[in-house]
Protein backbone atom coordinates (compact mmCIF):
# COMPACT_ATOMS: atom_id res chain seq x y z
CA UNK A 1 0.00 0.00 0.00
CA UNK A 2 3.08 2.26 0.79
CA UNK A 3 5.31 3.26 -2.06
CA UNK A 4 8.13 4.02 -1.95
CA UNK A 5 9.88 6.95 -3.13
CA UNK A 6 6.72 9.37 -2.08
CA UNK A 7 8.07 10.00 1.62
CA UNK A 8 5.95 8.38 3.87
CA UNK A 9 4.69 11.08 6.11
CA UNK A 10 3.46 13.04 2.52
CA UNK A 11 1.40 8.94 2.00
CA UNK A 12 -0.13 9.11 5.60
CA UNK A 13 -1.69 12.83 4.85
CA UNK A 14 -2.35 11.92 1.33
CA UNK A 15 -4.81 8.89 2.41
CA UNK A 16 -6.17 10.88 5.20
CA UNK A 17 -7.19 13.61 3.23
CA UNK A 18 -8.49 11.16 0.45
CA UNK A 19 -10.68 9.84 3.41
CA UNK A 20 -11.87 13.21 4.06
CA UNK A 21 -12.37 13.70 0.31
CA UNK A 22 -14.85 10.77 -0.40
CA UNK A 23 -16.61 11.21 2.67
CA UNK A 24 -15.25 8.23 4.32
CA UNK A 25 -13.96 10.97 7.24
CA UNK A 26 -16.79 13.78 7.84
CA UNK A 27 -16.33 16.80 9.98
CA UNK A 28 -15.98 16.59 13.46
CA UNK A 29 -15.05 12.70 13.04
CA UNK A 30 -11.92 11.86 15.06
CA UNK A 31 -8.85 10.85 12.90
CA UNK A 32 -7.14 7.98 14.41
CA UNK A 33 -4.20 8.90 16.41
CA UNK A 34 -0.51 9.05 15.61
CA UNK A 35 0.04 5.58 17.18
CA UNK A 36 -2.58 3.78 16.15
CA UNK A 37 -2.12 5.05 12.21
CA UNK A 38 1.95 3.88 13.29
CA UNK A 39 0.70 0.28 14.45
CA UNK A 40 -1.74 -0.24 11.71
CA UNK A 41 0.85 1.13 8.89
CA UNK A 42 3.67 -0.45 10.40
CA UNK A 43 5.54 2.84 10.46
CA UNK A 44 7.36 5.11 13.25
CA UNK A 45 5.11 7.16 15.19
CA UNK A 46 7.07 10.29 14.67
CA UNK A 47 6.16 9.59 10.51
CA UNK A 48 2.45 9.44 11.49
CA UNK A 49 3.05 12.49 13.72
CA UNK A 50 4.73 14.35 10.68
CA UNK A 51 1.93 13.44 8.41
CA UNK A 52 -0.94 14.21 10.47
CA UNK A 53 0.96 17.68 11.03
CA UNK A 54 0.79 18.79 7.84
CA UNK A 55 -2.90 18.26 7.73
CA UNK A 56 -2.99 20.56 10.57
CA UNK A 57 -1.41 23.14 9.07
CA UNK A 58 -3.26 22.90 5.85
CA UNK A 59 -6.58 23.68 8.13
CA UNK A 60 -7.90 20.17 7.50
CA UNK A 61 -7.47 18.69 11.06
CA UNK A 62 -7.59 20.23 14.34
CA UNK A 63 -6.10 19.24 17.14
CA UNK A 64 -8.65 19.16 20.74
CA UNK A 65 -6.40 19.31 23.52
CA UNK A 66 -7.04 15.80 25.52
CA UNK A 67 -9.54 14.61 22.69
CA UNK A 68 -7.61 14.09 19.57
CA UNK A 69 -7.54 14.67 16.09
CA UNK A 70 -10.55 15.92 14.12
CA UNK A 71 -11.76 16.95 11.08
CA UNK A 72 -12.07 20.51 10.90
CA UNK A 73 -15.19 22.51 9.93
CA UNK A 74 -15.29 23.24 6.01
CA UNK A 75 -12.07 20.92 5.34
CA UNK A 76 -13.81 18.83 2.68
CA UNK A 77 -14.53 22.07 0.59
CA UNK A 78 -11.27 23.31 0.75
CA UNK A 79 -9.85 20.00 -0.40
CA UNK A 80 -12.41 19.54 -3.12
CA UNK A 81 -11.49 23.59 -4.28
CA UNK A 82 -7.65 22.83 -4.02
CA UNK A 83 -8.12 19.46 -5.87
CA UNK A 84 -10.26 21.00 -9.05
CA UNK A 85 -7.10 23.16 -9.23
CA UNK A 86 -5.20 20.81 -9.46
CA UNK A 87 -7.28 18.37 -11.92
CA UNK A 88 -5.83 19.82 -15.16
CA UNK A 89 -2.22 19.78 -13.95
CA UNK A 90 -2.53 16.42 -12.59
CA UNK A 91 -5.09 14.41 -15.49
CA UNK A 92 -5.81 16.18 -17.92
CA UNK A 93 -2.09 17.62 -18.99
CA UNK A 94 -0.25 13.68 -18.68
CA UNK A 95 -3.19 12.91 -20.86
CA UNK A 96 -3.28 15.30 -23.53
CA UNK A 97 0.55 14.40 -24.24
CA UNK A 98 -0.16 10.90 -24.18
CA UNK A 99 -3.53 11.99 -27.11
CA UNK A 100 -0.50 13.98 -29.09
CA UNK A 101 1.63 10.91 -29.10
CA UNK A 102 -1.15 8.45 -30.57
CA UNK A 103 -2.19 11.47 -32.79
CA UNK A 104 -5.65 11.83 -31.29
CA UNK A 105 -6.73 14.64 -32.29
CA UNK A 106 -9.21 16.86 -29.87
CA UNK A 107 -12.41 15.76 -31.01
CA UNK A 108 -11.69 12.67 -31.04
CA UNK A 109 -10.81 13.32 -27.36
CA UNK A 110 -14.10 14.43 -26.74
CA UNK A 111 -15.93 12.08 -28.40
CA UNK A 112 -14.15 8.96 -26.02
CA UNK A 113 -14.31 11.00 -23.11
CA UNK A 114 -18.38 10.93 -23.77
CA UNK A 115 -18.18 7.32 -24.25
CA UNK A 116 -16.65 6.95 -20.97
CA UNK A 117 -19.24 8.73 -19.13
CA UNK A 118 -20.70 4.87 -18.43
CA UNK A 119 -17.34 4.88 -15.75
CA UNK A 120 -19.18 8.24 -13.44
CA UNK A 121 -23.09 7.41 -14.76
CA UNK A 122 -23.10 10.55 -15.50
CA UNK A 123 -24.96 12.11 -18.62
CA UNK A 124 -22.94 12.64 -22.22
CA UNK A 125 -24.60 15.90 -22.20
CA UNK A 126 -23.09 18.39 -20.42
CA UNK B 1 18.60 17.54 22.99
CA UNK B 2 21.41 15.83 24.46
CA UNK B 3 22.10 13.01 21.73
CA UNK B 4 21.97 9.88 23.95
CA UNK B 5 25.05 8.28 21.82
CA UNK B 6 27.38 10.65 20.83
CA UNK B 7 30.72 9.07 19.16
CA UNK B 8 33.33 11.47 18.05
CA UNK B 9 36.73 10.25 15.98
CA UNK B 10 35.94 7.27 17.33
CA UNK B 11 38.38 3.92 15.53
CA UNK B 12 38.75 0.56 16.61
CA UNK B 13 41.77 -1.21 15.52
CA UNK B 14 42.16 -5.09 15.72
CA UNK B 15 45.58 -6.51 14.47
CA UNK B 16 44.99 -6.16 10.65
CA UNK B 17 41.60 -4.77 10.73
CA UNK B 18 39.98 -1.22 10.84
CA UNK B 19 36.80 -2.33 12.17
CA UNK B 20 35.60 1.21 13.41
CA UNK B 21 37.43 4.02 10.96
CA UNK B 22 36.81 7.90 12.50
CA UNK B 23 33.49 7.41 12.99
CA UNK B 24 31.89 10.43 14.66
CA UNK B 25 27.81 10.23 14.69
CA UNK B 26 25.04 11.58 17.29
CA UNK B 27 22.04 8.80 17.96
CA UNK B 28 18.94 11.29 18.88
CA UNK B 29 17.24 10.75 21.65
CA UNK B 30 13.82 9.17 21.46
CA UNK B 31 14.43 8.08 17.99
CA UNK B 32 14.62 4.65 16.31
CA UNK B 33 17.39 4.78 14.37
CA UNK B 34 18.72 1.81 12.13
CA UNK B 35 22.14 0.83 11.59
CA UNK B 36 22.70 -0.56 8.68
CA UNK B 37 25.52 -2.46 6.68
CA UNK B 38 26.92 -5.40 5.36
CA UNK B 39 27.86 -8.20 7.47
CA UNK B 40 31.23 -6.88 8.55
CA UNK B 41 30.95 -3.55 7.50
CA UNK B 42 31.43 -2.23 11.84
CA UNK B 43 27.70 -2.40 13.00
CA UNK B 44 28.46 -4.76 15.77
CA UNK B 45 31.75 -3.23 17.02
CA UNK B 46 29.87 -0.26 16.88
CA UNK B 47 27.37 -1.49 19.61
CA UNK B 48 30.43 -3.39 21.59
CA UNK B 49 31.94 -0.16 21.67
CA UNK B 50 28.91 2.31 23.13
CA UNK B 51 28.30 -0.73 25.62
CA UNK B 52 31.99 -0.70 27.01
CA UNK B 53 32.13 -4.30 25.99
CA UNK B 54 35.12 -3.40 23.95
CA UNK B 55 37.14 -0.40 23.69
CA UNK B 56 38.16 2.45 20.98
CA UNK B 57 41.22 2.27 19.88
CA UNK B 58 40.70 6.45 19.73
CA UNK B 59 38.39 8.92 19.50
CA UNK B 60 35.78 9.29 22.17
CA UNK B 61 32.15 7.82 22.92
CA UNK B 62 29.38 9.46 25.12
CA UNK B 63 26.76 7.59 26.21
CA UNK B 64 24.00 9.89 28.03
CA UNK B 65 26.88 12.73 27.79
CA UNK B 66 29.27 9.96 29.65
CA UNK B 67 31.60 7.98 29.17
CA UNK B 68 30.17 4.01 29.43
CA UNK B 69 33.55 2.55 30.21
CA UNK B 70 33.10 0.88 33.61
CA UNK B 71 29.76 3.11 34.59
CA UNK B 72 27.09 0.97 36.12
CA UNK B 73 24.81 3.99 36.00
CA UNK B 74 25.29 4.72 32.46
CA UNK B 75 25.45 0.81 32.24
CA UNK B 76 22.06 0.04 33.50
CA UNK B 77 20.00 2.57 31.69
CA UNK B 78 20.83 0.42 28.23
CA UNK B 79 20.44 -3.31 27.38
CA UNK B 80 22.03 -4.64 24.59
CA UNK B 81 20.54 -7.95 22.21
CA UNK B 82 23.22 -9.10 20.86
CA UNK B 83 22.99 -11.63 17.82
CA UNK B 84 25.61 -14.33 19.35
CA UNK B 85 23.82 -13.58 23.39
CA UNK B 86 25.19 -16.61 25.34
CA UNK B 87 23.11 -17.38 28.43
CA UNK B 88 24.22 -19.64 31.42
CA UNK B 89 22.83 -22.84 32.20
CA UNK B 90 19.38 -22.23 32.86
CA UNK B 91 16.12 -21.92 32.69
CA UNK B 92 14.09 -19.62 30.50
CA UNK B 93 12.47 -18.26 33.54
CA UNK B 94 15.32 -17.75 35.30
CA UNK B 95 16.64 -15.54 32.42
CA UNK B 96 13.23 -13.42 32.34
CA UNK B 97 13.89 -13.15 36.82
CA UNK B 98 17.74 -12.21 36.88
CA UNK B 99 16.91 -9.55 33.96
CA UNK B 100 14.19 -8.23 36.07
CA UNK B 101 16.91 -7.73 39.10
CA UNK B 102 19.29 -5.83 36.81
CA UNK B 103 17.11 -3.52 34.74
CA UNK B 104 15.48 -0.78 36.57
CA UNK B 105 12.57 -0.28 34.15
CA UNK B 106 12.00 -3.92 34.11
CA UNK B 107 8.07 -4.64 33.15
CA UNK B 108 7.18 -8.08 34.09
CA UNK B 109 3.79 -8.39 32.88
CA UNK B 110 4.99 -6.96 29.37
CA UNK B 111 7.55 -9.82 29.71
CA UNK B 112 5.30 -12.08 30.49
CA UNK B 113 2.80 -11.19 27.84
CA UNK B 114 5.78 -11.65 24.76
CA UNK B 115 6.87 -14.81 26.86
CA UNK B 116 3.50 -16.19 25.73
CA UNK B 117 3.55 -14.46 21.94
CA UNK B 118 6.47 -15.88 21.20
CA UNK B 119 5.38 -19.30 22.40
CA UNK B 120 8.27 -19.52 24.78
CA UNK B 121 8.06 -22.14 27.69
CA UNK B 122 9.17 -20.91 30.86
CA UNK B 123 10.77 -24.02 32.23
CA UNK B 124 12.51 -24.96 29.31
CA UNK B 125 16.45 -24.97 29.47
CA UNK B 126 18.06 -22.42 27.66
CA UNK B 127 20.17 -24.35 26.12
CA UNK B 128 17.40 -27.09 24.68
CA UNK B 129 15.97 -23.95 22.56
CA UNK B 130 15.68 -23.83 19.18
CA UNK B 131 18.31 -20.99 17.17
CA UNK B 132 14.86 -19.18 16.60
CA UNK B 133 13.46 -19.56 20.52
CA UNK B 134 16.82 -18.31 21.64
CA UNK B 135 16.43 -15.09 19.28
CA UNK B 136 13.02 -14.41 20.96
CA UNK B 137 13.98 -14.69 24.33
CA UNK B 138 16.82 -12.12 23.81
CA UNK B 139 14.22 -10.09 22.19
CA UNK B 140 12.21 -10.54 25.73
CA UNK B 141 14.42 -9.14 27.44
CA UNK B 142 15.80 -6.37 25.20
CA UNK B 143 12.19 -5.19 25.29
CA UNK B 144 11.04 -5.98 28.89
CA UNK B 145 13.97 -4.03 30.05
CA UNK B 146 12.22 -0.74 28.45
CA UNK B 147 15.72 0.69 28.67
CA UNK B 148 16.24 4.22 28.01
CA UNK B 149 19.20 3.14 25.41
CA UNK B 150 17.90 0.04 23.34
CA UNK B 151 20.46 -1.80 21.28
CA UNK B 152 19.30 -4.57 19.32
CA UNK B 153 21.99 -6.43 16.84
CA UNK B 154 20.68 -8.61 14.18
CA UNK B 155 18.46 -9.17 16.94
CA UNK B 156 16.65 -12.13 15.17
CA UNK B 157 18.75 -14.97 13.84
CA UNK B 158 16.80 -18.23 13.30
CA UNK B 159 13.01 -16.49 13.31
CA UNK B 160 10.38 -17.07 10.69
CA UNK B 161 8.69 -13.82 9.08
CA UNK B 162 5.97 -14.92 11.06
CA UNK B 163 7.92 -14.25 14.23
CA UNK B 164 9.82 -11.49 12.99
CA UNK B 165 6.78 -9.09 12.27
CA UNK B 166 5.39 -10.05 15.56
CA UNK B 167 8.41 -8.64 17.07
CA UNK B 168 8.07 -5.19 14.82
CA UNK B 169 4.81 -4.85 15.73
CA UNK B 170 5.46 -5.28 19.48
CA UNK B 171 8.60 -3.07 19.18
CA UNK B 172 6.50 0.11 17.18
CA UNK B 173 3.58 -0.66 20.02
CA UNK B 174 5.77 -0.58 22.91
CA UNK B 175 8.20 2.49 21.70
CA UNK B 176 4.89 4.12 20.81
CA UNK B 177 3.35 3.98 24.86
CA UNK B 178 7.22 4.29 26.11
CA UNK B 179 8.92 6.22 24.15
CA UNK B 180 12.85 5.68 24.46
CA UNK B 181 16.22 5.56 22.05
CA UNK B 182 16.62 2.44 19.63
CA UNK B 183 19.23 1.52 17.99
CA UNK B 184 18.60 -1.44 15.64
CA UNK B 185 21.33 -3.01 13.35
CA UNK B 186 20.11 -5.85 10.17
CA UNK B 187 20.49 -6.19 6.98
CA UNK B 188 17.04 -6.71 6.48
CA UNK B 189 16.49 -3.40 5.73
CA UNK B 190 13.50 -3.83 3.39
CA UNK B 191 11.75 -5.02 6.31
CA UNK B 192 12.33 -2.51 9.09
CA UNK B 193 13.01 0.47 6.77
CA UNK B 194 9.25 2.16 7.44
CA UNK B 195 9.98 1.90 11.18
CA UNK B 196 13.21 4.13 11.16
CA UNK B 197 13.20 7.42 12.06
CA UNK B 198 17.08 8.14 11.60
CA UNK B 199 19.31 6.02 9.52
CA UNK B 200 22.83 5.67 9.42
CA UNK B 201 24.56 3.70 7.02
CA UNK B 202 28.73 2.05 7.64
CA UNK B 203 30.68 0.28 5.54
CA UNK B 204 34.49 -0.86 6.02
CA UNK B 205 33.84 1.07 9.41
CA UNK B 206 33.06 4.58 7.68
CA UNK B 207 29.81 6.31 8.00
CA UNK B 208 28.40 6.19 4.65
CA UNK B 209 25.35 7.82 5.14
CA UNK B 210 23.75 9.83 8.38
CA UNK B 211 20.31 10.87 7.20
CA UNK B 212 16.33 11.22 8.56
CA UNK B 213 14.92 7.69 7.04
CA UNK B 214 12.57 11.06 5.23
CA UNK B 215 15.15 12.26 3.45
CA UNK B 216 16.81 9.10 2.56
CA UNK B 217 13.40 7.73 0.59
CA UNK B 218 13.44 8.70 -2.76
CA UNK B 219 17.06 10.35 -2.53
CA UNK B 220 18.44 7.96 -5.23
CA UNK B 221 16.39 6.87 -8.00
CA UNK B 222 17.13 4.48 -11.39
CA UNK B 223 16.06 6.40 -14.74
CA UNK B 224 15.79 3.54 -17.58
CA UNK B 225 14.67 4.10 -21.21
CA UNK B 226 15.99 4.99 -24.94
CA UNK B 227 19.87 5.92 -23.77
CA UNK B 228 20.15 9.15 -25.51
CA UNK B 229 16.52 10.35 -23.53
CA UNK B 230 18.34 9.17 -20.28
CA UNK B 231 21.66 10.64 -21.11
CA UNK B 232 19.72 13.72 -21.70
CA UNK B 233 18.48 13.16 -18.76
CA UNK B 234 20.64 12.34 -16.21
CA UNK B 235 22.87 15.20 -17.63
CA UNK B 236 24.87 17.40 -14.23
CA UNK B 237 23.73 14.53 -11.91
CA UNK B 238 25.43 12.54 -9.68
CA UNK B 239 25.57 9.05 -11.82
CA UNK B 240 25.88 5.89 -9.44
CA UNK B 241 25.14 3.09 -11.94
CA UNK B 242 24.95 2.53 -15.96
CA UNK B 243 23.78 -0.18 -16.70
CA UNK B 244 22.86 -0.60 -20.83
CA UNK B 245 21.42 -3.34 -23.63
CA UNK B 246 21.05 -2.44 -26.95
CA UNK B 247 19.55 1.31 -27.08
CA UNK B 248 18.50 1.06 -23.88
CA UNK B 249 20.14 2.27 -20.61
CA UNK B 250 19.21 2.64 -16.73
CA UNK B 251 20.96 4.84 -14.71
CA UNK B 252 21.06 5.13 -11.61
CA UNK B 253 21.26 8.64 -9.85
CA UNK B 254 21.27 10.87 -6.91
CA UNK B 255 17.87 12.58 -6.21
CA UNK B 256 15.81 14.33 -4.40
CA UNK B 257 13.88 14.15 -8.05
CA UNK B 258 10.91 16.93 -7.80
CA UNK B 259 7.48 16.99 -9.21
CA UNK B 260 8.93 18.73 -12.45
CA UNK B 261 11.92 15.79 -13.27
CA UNK B 262 8.85 13.27 -12.94
CA UNK B 263 6.40 15.20 -15.35
CA UNK B 264 10.01 15.90 -17.72
CA UNK B 265 10.61 11.93 -17.18
CA UNK B 266 6.95 11.42 -18.11
CA UNK B 267 7.71 13.68 -21.65
CA UNK B 268 10.96 11.77 -22.89
CA UNK B 269 8.99 8.49 -21.58
CA UNK B 270 11.58 7.09 -19.05
CA UNK B 271 10.96 4.93 -16.74
CA UNK B 272 11.80 6.54 -13.18
CA UNK B 273 11.71 3.99 -10.35
CA UNK B 274 13.00 5.51 -6.64
CA UNK B 275 15.63 2.97 -5.38
CA UNK B 276 14.51 1.27 -1.44
CA UNK B 277 16.89 1.51 1.20
CA UNK B 278 17.62 -1.71 0.64
CA UNK B 279 18.49 -0.90 -2.88
CA UNK B 280 20.40 2.45 -1.87
CA UNK B 281 22.43 0.31 0.91
CA UNK B 282 23.82 -2.09 -2.15
CA UNK B 283 24.69 0.79 -4.59
CA UNK B 284 26.25 2.35 -1.00
CA UNK B 285 28.91 -0.22 -0.61
CA UNK B 286 29.18 -1.36 -4.22
CA UNK B 287 32.97 -0.96 -5.23
CA UNK B 288 31.58 -1.64 -9.59
CA UNK B 289 29.69 1.69 -8.97
CA UNK B 290 30.64 4.87 -10.00
CA UNK B 291 29.85 6.31 -6.72
CA UNK B 292 33.51 6.57 -4.99
CA UNK B 293 34.93 7.91 -8.22
CA UNK B 294 32.66 11.20 -8.35
CA UNK B 295 32.17 10.94 -4.80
Amino acid sequence: MLDEGTPLFVQIAEQLADDVADGTLVEGDRVPSTNELAAFYRINPATAAKGINTLIDEGLLEKRRGLGMFVAMGARERLLADRRKQFAEQYLDPMLIEAKRLGIDTDTLVSLIRGSSHITGGGTTP
Amino acid sequence: MTPTISAVGLTRRYREQTALDDVTVDIESGTITGLLGRNGAGKSTFMRVVTAQEFATSGTVRVFGEDPVENDAVLRRMVFVREDQVFPDFKVRHAIRAASWFYPNWDAEFAETLLADFDLPRNRAIKKLSRGMRSALSIVIGMGARAELTLLDEPYAGLDAVARQLFYDRLLADYAAHPRTVLLSTHLIDEVADLLEHVVMIDRGRIMLDAPADEVRGSAATISGPAIAVEDFVAGRRVWHRRSIGSRTSVTVAGPLDAADKARAGALHLKLEPLSLQQLMVHTSDDTTEARATA
